[in-house]
């Protein structure tokens, strides 16, 4: 009687799941990638941050800010781990403003890796002012904060299209299969060749969609692989345990009239 | 109080029991008899216990690094997961923590619905849980306000406003919950403050629970009461101590499943984008856990309708104890009401479903169904039933199904017979 009652209910339950589908559906599905970060065991793949961070900086960074990372962040183990020189010396190539001095003014200095990532513009006021009234946003937490993720992002910087015939787009809004309500004020900034990557990696317009997806899937969770790699340990610690007090468990029972 | 009167060994140990007799009451709480009896969805008293403990212990952590200013809180969440030396194992062991909290309790409570653990001499320890639970809640709902995304102030926008369905005042109840003409800074404040302090409520009606519970002992599967307890039942320590580590550490594995390889799947993206008061999200939905009573308020087109609704949901579990007119505890000797009882579990989880879905179409009709279908279990089918069914035969004592190899009722029936 109890299992028909499970029968019953466990099908019910599918059923209930399988009105899904139903869902009106104005975007079209983001691209499954296979990103080496996926997986209980996922790592980055490192020559892929470095690469997206080169994009982050010659393409992204001229309108998103990164406000929540900081340079010595690109240091650091489980990241695109550029030598302490690397870091130094990217971080020295921004002017950041510090201050106000002894005397009460505020300068600028080269940048240092203790420094968070320099904005483009000054407050988001600034921001949407000069990108046609659409604030484009800070990609601290970004792959995290999209449905979809990483395959989300990679989607939209790959999914832009002619837009079908009878949608007629404004000036400054372009047409994006993935982006929800297909309208998106980000121009398609993404050309072959527009990267000289460093390690001489072709920049195709995928290559390039996917390094700097990778690189945002990293800042927006730089404990990934510290994550995963202690999550393992932890559960296989927890599962020894688990058998050891299983096998108490059995014995100490085992001395009253009575089962486990 | 156990039978014996617990007398320390030492003089030291034997001055201070006689002055604070802590000791008496570990000794009782050593030796508390127990149901021999007790399946594994009894384990989830002490996991609960776990749960708080690790939300209060978590909660205090981040409680040290987080800025509860409406221009700071999200920033000082990434701060925590990104500066503070394993802040993001802490953040996502309490974020994952509340959602463990919550599937802990409904299964502790649907264990107490199907055994009938609610029904007299147990009435207290039923209401003293519903407390927890509705405080349990609140804390979640604040909690989930303060890293103060878009789901938090769209969220926090939304229940708040309930508050501004009750005639006449509602509009001035809902600004001074405010402290402010919307939710804003003061809001977040005052949220963090009641986050904080709520839990510690919780630890106190959590002994009152517990407390409540050794007075009569624990419910059983059988439902029956303990007859000889040298025969019924077994010491709390170790027997029950064991059974409840094992199970507190399967317990562990699913949640550290959660925390270390899918640490944002239970929550909302959106709210990994900071609050904005000029931009409303698509969807607002609350957390999980909440959902069946979002899918109850929504299904009524009239705003103070649906209020009442929602919090009838929860109050009319209250006055179950005296809803259930059947004389038999536990469902395995029930065969009528055990089918209404998967039918309520299934119902509840149809109406979480679409308390995640928009309110239109062949969701709202569900959501109606399911919620008309909730109140008549309660109203109508727990007095009905109980009064109307026949029972199957209850064994004569706990430990004959249990030395016939488990509760099934067809064979405790068979046990029963013979005797």
């Amino acid at each position: 009687m109890i299992k028909s009652n499970l029968k019953l209910f466990v099908l019910s339950f599918l059923l209930l799941i399988s009105l899904r589908p139903l869902q009106s559906a104005e975007m079209v599905d983001p691209i499954k990638v296979d990103w080496s970060f996926k997986g209980l065991t996922g790592t980055f793949d490192r020559a892929s941050l470095q690469r997206g961070f080169q994009v982050y900086k010659e393409v992204c960074a001229s309108c998103h800010s990164m406000q929540y990372l900081s340079y010595r962040n690109l240091g650091e183990p489980g990241g695109p781990e550029f030598s302490e020189q690397e870091v130094k010396a990217i971080a020295a190539s921004f002017e950041i403003e510090d201050g106000p001095d002894s005397q009460g003014e505020m300068f600028t200095r080269p940048g240092k890796p203790s420094d968070k990532f320099k904005s483009p513009y000054p407050n988001v006021q600034a921001a949407t002012a000069a990108n046609g009234g659409a604030y484009p946003p800070d990609m601290s937490v970004l792959v995290k904060a999209r449905k979809g993720g990483a395959n989300y992002i990679y989607s939209v910087l790959v999914g832009y299209e002619d837009p079908p015939p009878g949608i007629t787009l404004d000036e400054g809004v372009y047409y994006n299969k993935y982006m929800a309500g297909n309208k998106i004020k980000m121009p398609n900034n993404l050309m072959d060749g527009l990267v000289e990557y460093a390690d001489g990696t072709e920049s195709t317009v995928d290559q390039m969609a996917k390094d700097v997806t990778t690189f945002l899937a990293w800042a927006a969770e730089p404990e990934l692989e510290e994550r995963h790699k202690t999550g393992v340990k932890v559960i296989i610690y927890l599962v020894l345990l688990t058998i050891l007090v299983y096998l108490s468990m059995k014995k100490i029972w085992s001395r009253i009239d009575s089962e486990v | 109080m156990s039978e014996h009167e617990y007398v320390p060994k030492s003089k030291a140990a034997k001055w201070f029991n006689d002055r604070l007799p802590l000791l008496t009451l570990g000794a009782h709480l050593t030796d508390y008899p127990t149901p021999k009896n007790l399946n594994y969805w009894w384990t989830f008293g002490g996991i609960l216990t776990f749960c708080l403990i690790t939300q209060i212990v978590t909660g205090i952590v981040l409680a040290m690094h987080y800025v509860a200013h409406a221009d700071l809180a999200f920033a000082s969440v990434e701060h925590i997961m990104r500066d503070v030396n394993y802040g993001w194992l802490i953040r996502y062991i309490h974020s994952n923590g509340a959602s463990m909290f919550f599937l802990a309790v409904y299964i502790h409570i649907f264990r107490s619905l199907f055994y009938g653990s609610y029904k007299s001499p147990r009435e207290v320890i039923w209401i003293i849980g519903l407390m927890i639970y509705l405080l349990m809640m609140a804390a979640a709902f604040m909690g989930y306000v303060l890293p103060w995304g878009q789901m938090s102030f769209w969220g926090a926008t939304v229940i708040t406003n309930l508050f501004s369905a009750i005639p006449l005042v509602g509009d001035s109840i809902t600004t001074w919950l405010w402290g402010a003409y919307s939710v804003d800074n003061p809001t977040l404040n005052r949220f963090f403050s009641l986050h904080y302090l709520i839990p510690f409520l919780i630890l106190g009606l959590v002994v009152l629970h517990i407390w409540a519970l050794h007075v009569p002992g624990n419910n059983n599967p059988v439902g029956i009461d303990i007859k000889k307890p040298s025969k019924d039942t077994v010491p709390f320590h170790p027997y029950i101590t064991i059974k409840d580590a094992f199970a507190l550490l399967v317990f562990m594995i699913i949640f550290a499943g959660f925390v270390f390889f899918t640490p944002n799947v239970l929550g909302h993206s959106d709210n990994y984008i900071p609050a904005n008061p000029l931009v409303t999200p698509a969807h607002i939905v609350p957390e999980w856990y909440l959902l069946p009573f979002y899918a109850i308020l929504r299904s009524v087109p009239d705003k103070l309708g649906g209020v009442i609704l929602m919090f009838s949901a929860i109050f009319i579990l209250f006055v179950l104890p005296w809803l259930d007119t059947s004389k038999v505890r536990s469902a395995v000797f029930r065969p009528i009401y055990r089918q209404f009882f998967w039918i309520l579990v299934i119902d509840v989880l149809m109406l979480g479903y679409v308390g995640a879905m928009p309110a239109e179409g062949i969701y709202l009709v569900l959501a109606r169904v399911g919620t008309i279908y909730y109140f008549l279990h309660f109203i109508v089918v727990m007095p009905v039933v109980g009064y109307l069914e026949k029972t199957d035969p209850i064994p004569m004592s706990i430990s004959e199904p249990v030395l016939s190899g488990g509760a099934e009722p067809s064979l405790a029936r068979k046990v029963n017979d013979k005797v």
